[in-house]
């Protein structure tokens, strides 16, 4: 075999003591399809922004290891300098100027120009565009992936589909290009599109250029993938040819058993009371990155229902639909009333309560005092803590003493109920935001992401917390991108996949049944061919 | 016994220490001149008492998260309009200082409404657009002035029986009702009392109200809107609030301010009205996104005490009338200071 184009070898990083990268090998060959799987959080993105030379490496202590190009060792500082060494990137954002034409993206900082009077006395900076060969350089570039559209189209009407095509088309038209790495391009495709896509890669491919993919489309790896290399918590699993590899180990694979939470162990197969609590039909929204397409899902009393699925695929979205904080049409039902879209207060009032996932930006005053953020909610949307009279002064003694009961209570760290909540760690912080959610004293509970960001002592006390809620009486809905997690304290989990629910499952169901379905694929359907 | 200090310090701000410590050295210095120390104060006073309902008025609408509110002049102009019309049928005393604050308060509330509504429009560049529309009401006003239909001789120009003169005095109605009640003098320290007590009154309104269930939402809303749309609170409903609060802060305070001052100036008088206000409460500590009602209140003592012993004390050392230009320096600087510093508070 020939030297391969891209080595990495022994790749390890840690990003303040945590390390995210242990021993990682890669080898891409020439004009091979070689894809990388893992969860989010295997470490997918931090090698490839390795392998890139991106700031945010060396700004937190650069990594061990080395990485060779064409069998020369070659660590790149910066982007710039992993692109004049032939990598290419397209990107999961579009990085194109919506404003500009088609072939103003492909030729954007490389425009080819030609002398004239100007630039003769002035200097390079001044030569006229030559429009004419950019255009045909752009041409002959989308020619090879075979699309037909305009050069001169502007790009702010495209289809998304299409501007994909058109990072990959800047791309291709860099002569020296020998490796395109490709971060999840198909995400947003439909699926002809991505049928189409793929065909391109295979051409592309065949004329010499090596594929690094990245993708959760298990399918799309079986079908164009060479070589296979799976990612879990920042190890290297295994890599081998494709041939030795179905999708279903593949999806084992890729999940594996982690280390699990002691959260709840004793009462892992408690039975669900039958009874509905809340009833979901055909619930779409609209939130940005995360949209649901429609789902159907019954709540039962009294259980922990996990939400899992990977980023993007809308698991955090049915959250914040249903407590109205983004666009959203379909039908709720608690307890057979109707919750009315769009409305956070007639929610709240209902007895629905949410722990959003962005703590930071949702969940807390961060300006305020805990004792204010653990009360807020309930003042506001069931006048609690408020003195009798007209006026509805609020009752500073009463929020006082309910803080105190609750920094004791959940061992907030902190130097009083009178703390600035930015000043606490995000562990501290996020037990405010319980707290909060304990004083509206709910009936259902959206938990989202509680974990995310919180050092694991805090991690297995919210987790507590959130099953002593539970067995107080609560309904809890616990959103988590955590797999281990979900399975440690909810009864059953839904998987989300593109917008919609993929299945639901025991938390002692097999790790590959959830691989797959996380890949939108179901067990029956993979089993029995 | 230190800790307590250093907690005072932090509370206080070293910007204020520095103030302060720069007027407490100016009144030692005017002690040295022939200035009267009793006489600067006492006009220290009035000017506090004066001014402090504008300072005041900022708060609500930082808080609201609507920023400073440069639309000033909107309330201002609704206050003229009451104390026109109180003189307009020549109502003394307090009887007419009550008239004018009747009508100017719903005047306020309606135009602090519409006004609202372009705010709501234009969030995250409201400071910008209400400093415009502050002076195109004043400009737009000046065509009022010329044709409203009040017909006290007393008002109108003397010939062509139309039209508002520049300057109107109120010495014939209700001029320093509240400054005469209840004052008395003090080692030649004349205290305005009841203008005092007045301010005092505002304060404890504002003060109070943001020990309401609504003014705790309304400061959410200003600290973390999208918090604030978790808990189920209208943004727009506090913002629109916010902004008619300030309004009619202004509003009382021009009918204030006119009875102390003596006269009204209609035409380009309220033009600059808001720049003083803005100054106040950012010395007092405040920043455009938080401001407390104790911001307003030290604000308004130490730029205020400042504009009033700094310029007579300047021009007694430097030759030539440098005051004006100082005012101008200092309370533009500090504006500018502020706006350039997103955190602020306490910290700035």
């Amino acid at each position: 075999m020939s030297v391969p184009v891209l080595e990495m070898r022994q790749i390890s990083k840690s990003f303040y003591g945590t390390q995210v990268l242990k021993n990682v090998n890669l080898s891409v060959g020439r004009g091979e399809i070689h894809c990388l799987v893992g969860e989010n959080g295997a470490g997918k993105s931090t090698l490839m922004n390795i392998l890139f030379g991106m700031p945010v490496i060396a700004n937190t202590g650069g990594f061990e290891g080395t990485v060779l190009i064409n069998g020369e060792p070659a660590a790149f500082d910066s982007p710039r300098a992993a692109i004049e060494a032939g990598i290419g990137m397209v990107h999961q954002e579009f990085m194109l100027l919506p404003g500009f034409s088609v072939t103003e993206n492909v030729k954007l900082n490389r425009e080819l120009t030609k002398p004239n009077l100007f630039s003769r006395v002035f200097g390079r900076k001044l030569e006229t565009l030559d429009r004419r060969q950019m255009a045909q350089d752009t041409r002959a570039a989308l020619d090879r992936l075979g699309m037909s559209i305009d050069e001169w189209v502007p790009v702010a009407g495209l289809p998304v589909g299409y501007l994909q095509f058109v990072e990959i088309a800047r791309e291709i038209d860099k002569d020296n290009l020998q490796l395109l790495v490709l971060d999840e391009p198909t995400a947003v495709l439909t699926e002809s599109e991505a049928e189409q896509f793929l065909a391109v890669i295979e051409r592309l491919a065949q004329s010499g250029i090596s594929i690094l993919f990245i993708t959760h489309r298990l399918d799309e790896v079986m079908a164009v993938a060479h070589r296979i290399t799976i990612l879990k918590d920042g190890e290297l699993v295994t890599s081998g040819p494709t041939s030795e590899f179905t999708i279903s180990r593949i999806a084992e694979l890729m999940v594996g058993r982690k280390v699990e939470t002691q959260a709840r162990k004793t009462w892992r197969s408690r039975p669900v009371k039958d009874e509905v609590v809340l009833e979901i039909r055909d619930l779409k929204v609209d939130m940005p990155g995360e949209s649901l397409r429609g789902i159907d899902l019954d709540v039962y009393r009294g259980e922990i229902l996990g939400i899992g699925g990977l980023a993007g695929h809308g698991k955090v979205g049915l959250a914040n639909g249903i407590m109205g904080l983004y666009p959203s049409q379909g039908r709720v039902r608690y307890e057979g009333q109707e919750v009315p879209l769009n409305n956070t207060q007639a929610a709240l009032k209902m007895g629905l309560a949410f722990v959003s996932e962005d703590r930071r930006g949702v969940g807390l005053v961060l300006e305020d005092t805990i004792a204010n953020n653990i009360v807020l909610t309930s003042m506001q949307s069931q006048d609690k803590f408020l003195k009798p009279g007209i006026l509805k002064l609020k009752d500073e003694k009463k929020i006082q003493a309910h803080a105190r009961e609750y920094i004791n209570k959940f061992d907030i760290r902190c130097t009083g109920p009178d703390q600035i909540v930015r000043r606490l760690s995000g562990g501290n912080q996020q037990k405010v935001c319980l707290a909060r959610a304990f004083t509206q004293e709910p009936k259902v509970l959206f938990v989202s992401e509680p974990t995310r960001g919180i050092d694991v002592g805090a991690k297995s006390r919210v987790l507590e917390l959130i099953v002593e809620l539970n067995q107080m009486g609560v309904t809890v809905v616990f959103t988590s991108s955590e797999l281990a997690e979900l399975r440690s304290i909810a009864d059953r989990i839904a998987i989300i996949y593109e917008g919609r629910l993929a299945g639901i499952l025991p938390p002692d169901a097999p790790d590959v049944a959830y691989g797959l379905l996380m890949a939108g694929k179901s067990f029956e359907e993979v089993e029995t061919p | 016994m230190k800790e307590q200090l250093l907690r005072i310090y932090h509370g206080f701000g070293l910007p204020r220490l520095i103030i302060a410590g720069f007027l407490l050295l100016l009144i030692i210095i005017a002690a040295g001149t022939e200035l009267s120390v009793a006489g600067l104060l006492s006009d220290a006073l009035v000017r506090i008492g004066q001014n402090g309902i504008y300072v005041l008025a900022m708060v609500p609408s930082i808080q609201a998260g609507v920023g400073l509110n440069f639309g000033l002049p909107v309330g201002v102009i609704c206050g003229i309009v009451g104390v026109l019309v109180a003189m307009e049928f020549n109502l003394m005393g307090f009887f007419g200082f009550t008239v004018a604050l009747l009508l100017a308060i719903p005047l306020a509330i309606g135009a602090g409404y519409l006004y609202s509504l372009l705010i709501n429009r234009v969030q995250g560049q409201e400071m910008m657009v209400g400093t415009y529309v502050g002076f195109s009401v004043v400009a737009g006003m000046c065509i009022f002035w010329l044709m409203a239909p009040f017909r006290n001789p007393a008002l109108i120009w003397p010939v062509g029986g139309q039209g508002l003169r520049v300057t109107l005095t109120l010495a014939d109605t209700f001029a320093g009702v509240l400054n005469n009640f209840l004052s008395f003098e003090l080692f030649g320290l004349a205290v305005p009392t009841g203008l005092l007590l007045f301010y005092t009154l505002m304060v404890v309104l504002v003060w109070l109200f943001f020990k309401t269930k609504a003014g705790v939402a309304m400061e959410v809303v200003g600290r973390n809107p999208r918090f604030a749309a978790a808990s189920g609170l209208s943004l727009t409903k506090y913002r629109t609030l916010g902004v008619i609060m300030s309004t009619v802060l202004a509003a009382i305070g021009y009918v204030t301010y006119a009875q102390s001052f003596g006269f009204v100036q209609l035409y380009n008088g309220p033009l600059m009205t808001a720049f003083p206000a803005v100054a106040g409460v950012l010395i007092g500590g405040a920043s455009t996104r938080e401001a407390k009602v104790r911001h307003a209140i030290l604000g308004v003592v130490l730029f205020q005490t400042l504009l009033t012993v700094a310029m007579p004390v300047t021009n007694q050392l430097i030759e030539g009338n440098i005051s004006e230009i100082a005012r101008v320096i200092v309370s533009n600087g500090m504006i500018l200071y502020a706006l350039t510093r997103a955190t602020g508070g306490d910290q700035a």
